[in-house]
């Protein structure tokens, strides 16, 4: 008797422990149901707001390609929209934030692949403890500031040189815009170069190699597709810049593939055009949003083909 | 540094059997990693175009102790060499602080433990020190590439795709790639740092085929895990332990009649 006693009790101990736990279970199930939803929304937030953009660029630009045909969008080589003789050619923003941006590389490549191999292969850790933050300071300045820094400085320190270049101009605010870009290039080639393996190094030396041989002739080469997204994404960050040239390079689109002349970029005539009292809903209007979805392709481009070279670079080792 | 005196390298069975000639030799070589002593008063005899193995249990300092052949060490900050490895024929104790590492490392190559075939094409990479000599004449460098590749015995495998990157190569050809990269500069003495312990049995015995072969032009100094590698392939072994060599002698009478109790346990595989 005592033995079924205790046998039933243990079976009932059991019972309810296993009750009491599944409801623990159920209880932080529910807890991480709603903590994991959470996080859910967080991040859909960014992808949600990617999508609307898209849609409102889409959707006001399909109004606007209504009234202008793309051929002409694409061929014609005025763009005044506001003119009693409107002209809806696209190519000469094209062409100023195409050259604007060239300019910008022109600079911000050939400084930041040097600082970067500086940083990675050469500077001693307190050097680069200096170098970085400095870097990321540079990094953290408002647009705004180097738009009148391109104005105020660059552009008259080049007229010192060429007496003759106009005080609106898109040398010099592509100057700045490579300055803009300079972390951005340099802290992803030094990342690159740094997750070289060091037996690649190692190998390099016991050739015999000197150090700038070894950054040059290896280190680079085997960094290149790291190096080259991070180019890539320079250049839809030197594509997307507004606040430089809508202050410095003048604000007239002009077809001119020359950096010494005033031009105006896609963005100088979004942050232009939304200035004024457009009203709603008129050609003008969906203009803007016409020439936001060419610059919204270039840069998604752009940005794909970046991150598929940083993929592809990671899976060399 | 003259050559030093031949005190304290006797054999340590005091059986006379020590190698002749020579192509190098460490005497009394320590080595600090920061404090840490991790080589202690190591002294080997590297005998002229012969196979020295080098073995003992995992952290024993072998590859550290390879790898101050060629001043490797000198890369990383807060390390410190004592003693000499002086190089024959010209007697130079290449640890000297005025000896140039970058000159040390042209008379030496070095093959690694993982292949590391520079990102470049097959060609470039045999190519690589003959660039970093300064060799411009293209034919020279196109004969002396198709000449290591041989001597790799990778030339029939890779002559048609000498473009192709060598990292795109199986892990034994890339290994023999390096060993092709190696042997493009004409080394005084070859050190390989566990050279098969990456690859599978098939490659490992075309290697250890290659280096049989390779001896007769170069001296080798390898590092094994791998006691029956060092039997296999070596003339002359080193057993090391806990940064000091326990014994050198002959690879045959070292593994057949150890001197020495620790080496007899090592090899026996009591332990290790």
């Amino acid at each position: 008797m005592p033995t079924v006693m205790t046998e039933g009790k243990a079976i009932l101990i059991d019972k309810s422990g296993g009750m009491e736990a599944a409801g623990r279970r159920r209880a932080r199930r529910r807890r991480e149901f709603v903590i994991e939803g959470g996080l859910l929304l967080a991040a859909l937030v960014s992808v949600a707001t990617t999508v609307t953009i898209l849609a409102v660029l889409l959707f006001e630009s399909l109004g606007f390609f209504e009234i202008v045909s793309l051929l002409d969008f694409f061929t014609d080589t005025l763009w005044t929209p506001l003119f009693d003789d409107p002209h809806y050619g696209i190519l000469p923003l094209l062409a100023g934030t195409v050259v604007t941006s060239v300019v910008g590389l022109l600079v911000a490549i050939p400084v930041g692949t040097v600082s970067a191999i500086y940083l990675s292969e050469f500077a001693s850790p307190r050097m680069r403890e200096i170098i970085k933050p400095t870097l990321e300071l540079l990094g953290a300045v408002p647009t705004v500031v180097y738009g009148y820094f391109a104005l105020l400085v660059v552009t008259p320190a080049l007229q010192l040189l060429w007496p003759d270049l106009p005080g609106f101009n898109m040398l010099g605010p592509g100057i700045v815009i490579g300055i803009m870009i300079l972390p951005l290039v340099i802290s992803l080639s030094e990342d690159a170069m740094r997750a070289v393996p060091m037996v690649l190094r190692e190998g390099s030396y016991a050739m015999g190699a000197t150090h700038l041989e070894t950054a040059w002739r290896v280190v680079v080469p085997a960094a290149t597709s790291g190096i080259v997204a991070a180019y890539v994404l320079g250049v839809s960050r030197a594509v997307g810049e507004t606040m430089v040239v809508a202050i410095a390079a003048g604000q007239n689109p002009n077809l001119t593939w020359n950096p010494m002349e005033p031009a105006a970029t896609i963005t100088a005539y979004i942050v232009q055009v939304a200035l004024g009292d457009l009203p709603h809903g008129s050609i003008g209007y969906r203009s803007i949003f016409a020439a936001g979805l060419v610059l919204a392709v270039m840069t998604f481009a752009f940005n794909i083909l970046g991150h598929v070279m940083r993929k592809r670079f990671r899976e060399v080792y | 540094m003259a050559r030093p005196v031949d005190g304290p390298y006797i054999d340590s069975a005091g059986r006379g059997d020590w190698p002749k000639p020579l192509k190098a030799e460490t005497c009394e070589l320590s080595f600090y990693y920061g404090t840490r002593l991790v080589l202690k008063r190591v002294s080997v005899p590297i005998a002229e175009c012969n196979i020295t193995a080098l073995i003992g249990p995992s952290g024993c300092g072998k590859s550290t102790f390879l790898r101050c052949f060629n001043r490797m060490h000198d890369l990383y900050p807060g390390t410190r060499y004592e003693g000499a490895i002086v190089l024959y024929p010209d007697s130079r104790n290449i640890l000297d602080r005025e000896v140039d590492p970058i000159e040390v490392r042209m008379r030496l190559a070095m093959v690694f433990q993982k292949p590391n075939p520079f990102p470049k094409s097959v060609y470039e990479n045999v190519a690589y020190g003959l660039r970093v000599r300064g060799v411009k004449d293209r034919r020279a460098i196109d004969e002396k590439v198709e000449q290591a590749l041989r001597s790799a015995a990778l030339w029939e495998e890779v002559k048609d795709r000498l473009s192709a990157l060598g990292t795109s190569l199986s892990g034994g050809q890339q290994q023999r790639l390096c060993i092709a990269r190696a042997l493009a500069t004409d080394p005084e003495l070859l050190l390989l740092d566990e050279p098969t312990s990456a690859l599978d049995p098939i490659a490992t015995a075309s290697i250890e085929e290659l280096l049989q072969d390779l001896k007769r032009r170069v001296t080798i100094l390898i590092v094994t895990h791998n006691m029956q590698q060092a039997a296999r392939i070596s003339d002359w072994t080193a057993f090391m332990y806990l940064g000091e060599l326990v014994e050198f002698g002959p690879t045959k009478r070292l593994f057949t009649t150890p001197a020495k109790k620790q080496t007899e346990d090592y090899i026996t595989g009591r332990f290790g």
